[in-house]
């Protein structure tokens, strides 16, 4: 019996002994092969997926038959039946049910030894604390906020050293895919290291809009009647009471009020799927791009957990609408972002007050900024404009910094304002690192590079 | 490449050493963005600004225009502003508060400024679109109508239309519509 299980584990593992047992030329510097290497993948590595759609789905398997024991899995939604073409692990009898809840249990049915631990919730539900846990995050998500969500959270766990070098073990990989009908993506993000989402948010295309009075006057296209009934008929109707476009009930609204619009102005094409389509931005998925897709990300997450190979530099696209054309791009990092760029270093007394920084500001040879309106966290420290903020914020100008940030020997603050000398003067937006002297850690550091 | 084991063991360390102290929450870059746009705002005499959620949330906030010229002269018109976390890859979403006769605002308050919608690009800001409002009022347009009834009477009798607004203005009726007091 013992014999017949070890060897059923063996074979389970048979491929990923070739990459994990071997020595290999194109692995990465801290690449140790070996059995302990194997079994610490599966003891001590802990991934988290974000998201149970399409894309998750794939990842959970892929993920589990890639030797990762320990896995979990967010997602806020319930199944629908318009899900089950392409998201395996769910089937009819398990409509309404959450997706992460299913997801987890039928992958862990199937793949002996994983366990999946699921959160039915919202991203934004679970504490900061709930994120550092996991060695890495791989995102199966659909939407531009949650990934720049995730990507906050994870990049916030990023440190600095004083040379602006990011600390190696504050870093909290991320392993991101994307897919859109016959189009997807899959990149690796090393906050600090490569580019983060918001390095690159530009990458997104512009949303495609109607100009309102097109829809409310003259509608030329099935799309005009849905988004019509979306945005103007449903507010005259329902005064108050907005739309949620995952209530069917709602939806349902929609296309009945604009498949009468449609016939009205003769336009032929409103369908219930489209309705939905248009009023909630979905484009056709295809199962095989979220297979390929999830593919990619789920072997760059064992080359990042395992070193057995160089990972992604640090973009793919793919796109299979003409045959298929693949392409990795380096995109580069934006060293003044605002999310995983280290921000500009500065000392200061506790008793320096918040007036005297902000004119600090203004001689600060990497700054220069005039003029600075001050951020930190949540709480808008001094607000030069508009007139009402500056007056309800103004009593802080005379405040120790110290004080305002919590008494904490080292913080973000963001400033805006005018940079830049003379004539050459131009609005900028920064993230400082605000270390004060003589608190915590700091003296010692700075007391042996004078001495 | 990542020593992930180091990792680990930060983690741990991190964890012990975290006394209980939960990390601070941050402002999302849509919102360090809005802050910008905010301090730097250089408002026009008729438009003011006010934040009713206090000085820390910047995401929703009303704009009134007082137009000192043109056929909405003496009126005073609020518009409620929200802000989506991920601004400014989205415009802000903006509706008037009050029922207003006017060509390109229908009576729920919906707007139509291209800036809003079809032409409204990241590098744009608040303060174009405040300037865009006021706009409206000292040229409303008959070309792109949200109220096709306004919009008839503005281009076909000009000065009807201006008798028409001063009546809505001052909360009276046009056939069979009340309109908000917003003098």
């Amino acid at each position: 019996m013992a014999q017949s299980t070890n060897s059923s584990s063996s074979s389970r593992s048979r491929d990923l002994d070739k990459l994990l047992l071997r020595p290999g030329h194109l692995v990465a510097s801290t690449f140790e092969p070996g059995t302990q290497l194997r079994d610490d993948l599966e003891e001590y590595v802990k991934i988290l997926v974000v998201g149970a759609g399409g894309l998750g789905c794939e990842l959970l398997k892929d993920l589990a038959l890639s030797g990762f024991r320990n896995l979990e899995v967010i997602d806020m939604d319930t199944i629908e039946v318009s899900n089950l073409n392409r998201q395996f692990l769910f089937r009819l009898q398990d409509v309404g049910k959450p997706k992460a809840e299913v997801a987890a249990k039928r992958v862990m049915e199937r793949v002996s030894g994983v366990n999946i631990v699921p959160h039915f919730c919202r991203i934004e539900d679970k504490e900061l604390d709930f994120y550092s846990e996991f060695s890495i995050i791989v995102l199966g998500l659909d939407s531009i906020e949650a990934r720049s969500y995730i990507n906050a959270v994870a990049c916030g766990f990023l440190e600095y050293d004083s040379e602006d070098n990011p600390r190696e073990e504050t870093m909290k990989p991320m392993v991101d895919g994307g897919t859109e009908g016959f189009k997807g993506h899959a990149r690796v993000i090393l906050p600090g290291m490569t580019p983060c989402f918001e390095c690159t948010i530009w990458l997104f295309p512009p949303q495609v809009k109607f100009p309102l009075c097109t829809l409310a006057e003259t509608p030329r296209t099935a799309a005009h009647c849905i988004e019509y009934a979306h945005l103007i008929k449903w507010d005259e109707v329902h005064s108050g009471k907005s739309f949620d476009p995952d209530n069917p009930e709602h939806m349902q609204w929609v296309y009945l009020e604009a498949s009468k619009r449609a016939e009205l102005f003769g336009i032929q094409g409103v369908t219930y799927s489209l309705t939905q389509g248009v009023v909630k931005n979905i484009i056709p998925a295809i199962a095989s791009t979220n297979a390929i897709i999830s593919a990619a990300c789920a072997l760059e997450t064992l080359k990042l957990a395992s070193g057995c190979s160089k990972t992604l530099s640090n973009y793919l696209t793919y796109n299979g609408v003409e045959g298929l054309h693949t392409k990795v791009t380096e995109f580069v990092k934006d060293k003044e972002c605002l999310v995983c760029g280290p921000g500009i270093l500065i000392e200061l007394d506790t008793s320096v007050t918040l007036k005297s920084f902000i004119d600090q500001l203004e001689d600060h040879p990497k700054l220069l900024i005039a003029g600075a309106s001050v951020t930190h966290g949540r709480n808008n420290l001094y607000m030069q404009a508009p007139p009402t903020l500056e007056e309800l914020t103004r009593s802080n100008l005379s405040l120790p910094l110290f004080d305002l940030m919590d008494k904490s020997s080292e913080g973000i603050v963001h400033v805006t304002g005018l940079a830049g000398k003379g004539d050459k003067k131009q609005s900028c937006l920064r993230k400082l690192r605000v270390a004060f002297k003589g608190v915590g850690g700091i003296t010692d550091t700075d007391m042996a590079g004078g001495a | 490449m990542i020593r992930l084991f180091k990792v680990k063991e930060k983690q741990r360390e991190i964890a012990e050493n975290s006394n209980g102290m939960p990390p601070t929450k941050k402002q999302s870059p849509g919102e360090l963005r809005l802050n910008k746009d905010i301090s730097e705002l250089n408002l026009p005499k008729t438009c003011s600004i006010k934040f009713p959620n206090g000085k820390d949330d910047l995401m929703n906030f009303e704009v009134t225009v007082k137009p000192d010229e043109g056929y909405y002269l003496g009126g005073k018109f609020t518009f409620t502003f929200q802000i989506a976390t991920i601004y400014p890859h989205e415009a802000p979403k903006v509706k008037c508060r009050e029922r207003v006769y006017h060509p390109n605002i229908d009576l729920d308050g919906n707007v139509c400024l291209n800036i809003l919608r079809e032409d409204w690009k990241p590098v744009l800001n608040i303060n174009t679109v405040i300037y865009g409002l006021y706009h409206l009022f000292t040229e409303p347009n008959h070309e792109d109508p949200l109220n096709s009834e306004a919009a008839a009477v503005l281009r076909d009798n000009p000065q009807q239309f201006g008798t028409n607004v001063k009546r809505a203005m001052g909360g009276g009726h046009i056939g069979q519509t009340a309109f908000s007091r917003c003098m």
